[in-house]
């Protein structure tokens, strides 16, 4: 052999030598994420009759971002009780445990294939490539950045999304800062707001650019009132700055249009700045396997089943659409496992005229998208949406031609929080075209 | 910190470990003497990272001149020698009316005489399959496909473990407070002891005009000029493949888009003078200028998908407009290396050549080190390799199979590699610039905590004390409940 030959055969021997490295596994359904989504997902897909279960978690515990949500106010709906977030999780997470799913903590899912080949990777068991039946994407959200909002200035330490700092206080006992501005007055704002406060910080104020707080309205009352934390609305931060450490904030007023009105312009001292200004969900994952995406939602497109544009792949919970509670994760993600379940089992029926969900008028998005399932056992097909702005007394309808399928009152509708509707699904059987609309109407309109 | 050597190099930004590096190629005793935490905190960490071709070079101008030989040593050596990201892109100057053709011909001629290689004019269809986002009034282009781009947080740091392998030393945190000649040699003072150095060799970047006037020179001012640029997410689908120039105009260089080593893109800088060498801050007026400019060639360009914004200074001397690299005292000796503005990173190889030269001056002939070795390679990058490249190399070390950087896929074992390199990394930031967690779309939102984590262990120090960047720029102040025990006493608050 020459001498390029040699070289050219002994790479090929390492390229195969790494091949072996891989670690090679196939299972009926692998759920990426083990947040509340995940969990529910892989719990309920396994009471319908799915064993070979595995889910992939990249953090060192299950239950996701709700372990580090120490505050009340979960599972009002789902458990008819007020628990904290680590409680909400740990149901769940018993429940697999019980059920013998496998669970892999430490363990990163870098790529999902549209064949439904997933790769991980982990310090225990290296890379693993697993050729799965189904697919749950389950990966939650990530926050919103500074520069996503593009704030001028320095460029110092202080400046944090509030679930970063949520998760330095809640989660690993330290402090990030004893004066803060919050920006962005969505729950998670609120919370840590009151978080700081708690924790002996000053909280100089919560700043919201809309005329609106987009949190829950108890959160507003028992993170701020009761703290007398100032709340300005229609105010922003336009610059930060400080040479090592946060020093302050320029903060101006805005226009209708969101710009900063001049002349407006206050300083606020503080060493923090902490920014709850939107989750994104988190789908470079699903983005990778090909999977049709939603301009508003940032999440996939899914059918009534939570299945994605890619047979046999589905999303639940925050990756596929930004959830105010984790109540309606859970049923989301039920509704997911289900119809997993009945796909890998083949007793899952295709509606041979899929119907098409739109959102008209004051309505944002609706999830999901189209009914393409056959799915008779269920009495009930519910709707979840989102309206663009703030209204008092409403009607949600949903309509086909000339005919409602349903109609619920709602004393207040808030984009801060979701609107569940209900359709009968006895009323799917028979309709005069392939398309509903989802529309909110103020009730004097009606 | 005490003792002596031959040579003293103040700054330890791309200039100075670049000069450090070429010096260790010799038999001298040599302490770089870097006032931050790490290397590469200055002007060398906030520029456009481009390897000019240097076809619009002054040969009048040393700038000029080292350009041109810069660009060389980069597809000579430095490619080969330091495991760095270099990409050989191509730049294009984009002329989009009839009226700045005469300029594309001007800027031609000058680069054949600059003895730039294989430049030429491009128009039509050619220009736009060659790259695709540009405005559709791009008429003609010039293209110099040996222009490049290069990583310039690894390019340093890369000099600098290189240095420290042919055993110079590297001094962090060690600001140089005085430089006093005596007899025949300089007493060196700096925050943490002084020592004493035969020669003493001024990079500081913005701040050359005050060490050079430490001993005395001080007929120059160092103007520090901003630049401000935005940096795109790696999957906005505006797919930008070389470095685009709009023509020069008599007002403004015009704004650039190029694509990084990194496959992001970016886009800068304008140009603003400014007060103070400390000020990086970016301005809604700056930006809004970049961004427009940018759009001038790649109108899709917008906000979206922006994943950081930054401002970079330039170190100019503002009378000649050029590099100052010379002796200025030879007993004991002095070279300042000041005014290093852009293209000080393209040229940056062969600053270091020539300084090298000014030493022999000084010195008489070099005698070469025959155990040096110009290799250098850095941490692995799990990013790039295949599933099979990556399991392998997990099998070699688990750590490399835990990802503590979600956005650029940046394991533990990377992490813990940057810590612990010869010139290792000791702050966020100096991580982040080695081995990328927190360069990407989330920012460290994730990671942050994680990163913090692992160099407290590896440094045996507490969380509290670990720093983004400079001294006061800790994140986190303390432990949780400390505040309230501060303060009990003058409020109780209730715990949820
Ligand atoms: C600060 C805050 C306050 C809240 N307050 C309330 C409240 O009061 N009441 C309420 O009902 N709800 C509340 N919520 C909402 C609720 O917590 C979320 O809706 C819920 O956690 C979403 O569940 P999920 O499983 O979709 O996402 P997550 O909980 O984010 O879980 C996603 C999981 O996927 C994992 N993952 C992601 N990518 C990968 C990958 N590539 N490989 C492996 N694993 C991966 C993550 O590590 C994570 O564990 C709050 C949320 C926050 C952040
Ligand atoms: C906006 C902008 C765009 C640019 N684009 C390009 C480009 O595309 N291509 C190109 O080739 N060049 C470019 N440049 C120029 C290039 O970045 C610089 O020429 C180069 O980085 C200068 O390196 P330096 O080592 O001299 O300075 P610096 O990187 O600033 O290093 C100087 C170091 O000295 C240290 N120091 C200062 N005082 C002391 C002291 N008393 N004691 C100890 N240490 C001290 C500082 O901490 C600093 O680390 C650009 C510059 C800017 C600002």
């Amino acid at each position: 052999m020459t001498e390029t030959e040699m070289e050219r055969a002994e790479s090929a021997q390492s390229a195969a030598e790494a091949e072996q490295a891989i670690r090679r596994e196939t299972h009926d359904l692998v759920v990426v994420g083990g947040g509340p989504a995940g969990l529910a997902a892989a719990q309920e897909a396994y009471d319908q009759g799915v064993e070979d279960i595995v889910i992939l978690e990249r953090d060192f515990e299950l239950g996701g971002i709700l372990q580090q949500c120490i505050h009340n106010g979960f599972g009002l709906h789902y458990f008819d009780e007020e628990l904290t977030g680590p409680e909400y999780a740990q149901e769940f997470i018993e429940n697999v445990a019980e059920r013998g799913v496998d669970i892999r903590l430490n363990t990163m899912v870098e790529e999902v294939t549209d064949e439904k080949i997933v790769y991980a990777v982990s310090e225990d068991d290296g890379l693993t490539e697993i050729d799965a039946e189904a697919v749950v994407l389950a990966m939650g959200c990530r926050e919103r950045t500074r520069e996503a909002l593009d704030i001028p200035g320095d460029r110092p330490a202080g400046v944090f999304t509030a679930g970063t700092a949520q998760r330095y206080i809640n989660m690993e006992g330290k402090m990030p800062g004893e004066k803060a501005v919050i920006l962005g007055s969505g729950d998670i704002g609120l919370i840590m707001a009151r978080r700081m406060y708690l924790e002996g910080a000053d909280v100089e104020a919560v700043l919201e650019i809309l005329p609106y707080t987009g949190g829950l309205t108890r959160n507003v009352v028992q993170c701020l009132e009761d703290f007398d934390i100032p709340l300005r609305t229609q105010q922003t931060i336009t610059e930060i700055y400080g040479d090592e450490r946060v020093e302050g904030v320029t903060v101006q007023e805005v226009d209708k249009d969101f710009e900063p009105i001049p002349g407006t312009e206050y300083d606020i001292e503080c060493d923090t700045v902490l920014l709850s200004v939107g989750l994104i969900p988190e789908n470079e994952l699903s983005e990778g396997a090909g999977v049709d995406m939603h301009a508003v939602t940032g999440g996939p497109v899914v059918d009534d089943g939570r299945e994605t544009s890619v047979d046999g792949i589905y999303a639940c919970g925050n990756v596929l659409h930004v959830h105010d509670l984790v109540d309606w994760v859970t049923e989301e993600s039920m509704i997911a496992g289900r119809s997993v379940a009945k796909q890998l089992q083949g007793d899952i029926e295709v509606r041979e005229d899929p119907i098409e969900i739109e959102s008209t008028g004051a309505v944002s998005y609706v999830v999901p998208e189209r009914i393409t399932k056959a799915d008779d056992d269920r009495e009930k097909l519910p709707l979840y949406l989102r309206v663009y702005a703030p209204m008092d007394e409403v009607f949600v309808t949903v309509e086909c031609g000339d005919e409602q399928l349903a109609r619920e009152f709602e004393r207040r509708a808030e984009p801060g929080e979701m609107i569940t509707v209900d359709i009968d699904t006895e009323a799917l059987a028979d309709l005069p075209e392939n398309r509903l609309t989802v529309d909110v109407v103020p009730k004097e309109e009606i | 910190m005490q003792g002596n050597t031959t040579i003293a190099v103040i700054g330890g930004g791309v200039v100075g470990t670049a000069i450090t590096r070429e010096l260790s190629k010799y038999t001298l005793d040599i302490v770089l003497l870097e006032a931050a935490p790490d290397v590469c905190t200055g002007t060398s960490k906030a520029n456009t990272a481009l390897l000019h071709a240097g076809f619009n070079a002054d040969p009048e101008k040393l700038k000029g001149r080292l350009n041109v030989r810069g660009n060389e040593l980069y597809h000579e050596r430095i490619q080969h020698e330091l495991d760095v990201p270099i990409e050989w892109c191509g730049a294009l100057v984009v002329a989009t009316d009839e009226s700045e053709r005469p300029k594309l011909d001007a800027l031609l001629d000058k680069g054949r005489e600059n003895g730039i290689a294989d430049l030429e004019i491009v128009e039509g269809n050619r220009l736009h399959d060659l790259e695709s986002t540009l405005n559709d009034d791009a008429i003609a282009a010039l293209w110099a496909p040996t222009a490049g781009i290069v990583n310039p947080f690894e390019l340093t740091a890369a000099f600098a473990n290189n240095a420290v392998e042919n055993e110079a030393s590297v001094e962090l945190n060690a600001e140089v407070t005085d430089v006093t000649a005596v007899g025949d040699t300089f007493r060196v003072e700096t925050v943490r002891g002084d020592i004493e150095a035969d020669i003493v060799i001024n990079a500081a970047g913005l701040y050359a005009d005050e060490v050079s006037a430490m001993v005395g020179v001080e007929d120059f001012e160092i103007t520090p000029r901003r630049g401000e640029y935005y940096l795109y997410d790696k999957k906005m689908e505006v797919d930008v493949e070389h470095t685009i120039f709009p023509v020069p105009s008599e007002v403004s260089k015009g704004i650039v888009v190029t694509p990084t080593d990194e496959g992001n893109v970016m886009i800068g800088p304008n140009a603003e003078e400014v007060d103070a060498p400390t000020n990086k801050a970016t301005t809604r007026g700056g930006l809004d200028e970049v961004l427009a400019g940018a759009q001038k060639t790649v109108p899709e360009l917008s906000k979206d998908d922006v994943i950081r914004e930054f401002a970079g200074l330039r170190p100019a001397i503002k009378e000649t407009g050029d590099f100052r690299i010379q002796i200025e005292r030879d007993d004991p000796g002095f070279i300042n290396v000041a005014g290093i503005q852009s293209p000080g990173l393209a040229s940056a190889p062969a600053i270091a050549e020539y300084v090298v030269d000014l030493v022999a001056d000084l010195r008489g002939e070099l005698a070469e080190d025959p155990t040096f070795d110009p290799q250098y390679s850095g941490p692995p990058k799990v990013r790039h390799m295949s599933h099979a490249e990556h399991a392998a190399l997990i099998e070699e070390n688990p750590e490399y199979g835990q990802i503590i950087c979600r956005c650029e896929s940046v394991t533990e074992g990377e992490i813990r590699d940057a810590i612990n390199e010869p010139v290792g990394a000791r702050t966020i930031n100096a991580i982040k610039r080695r081995v990328r967690p927190g360069a990407g779309r989330c920012q460290g939102g994730f990671c942050q905590p994680r990163v913090v984590e692992i160099l407290a262990e590896e440094l045996g120090v507490d969380e509290t004390d670990i720093k983004l960047e400079d001294d006061g720029s800790e994140v986190l102040i303390g432990e949780t409940k400390e505040l309230l025990l501060a303060e009990s006493g003058t409020e109780v608050r209730v715990d949820d």
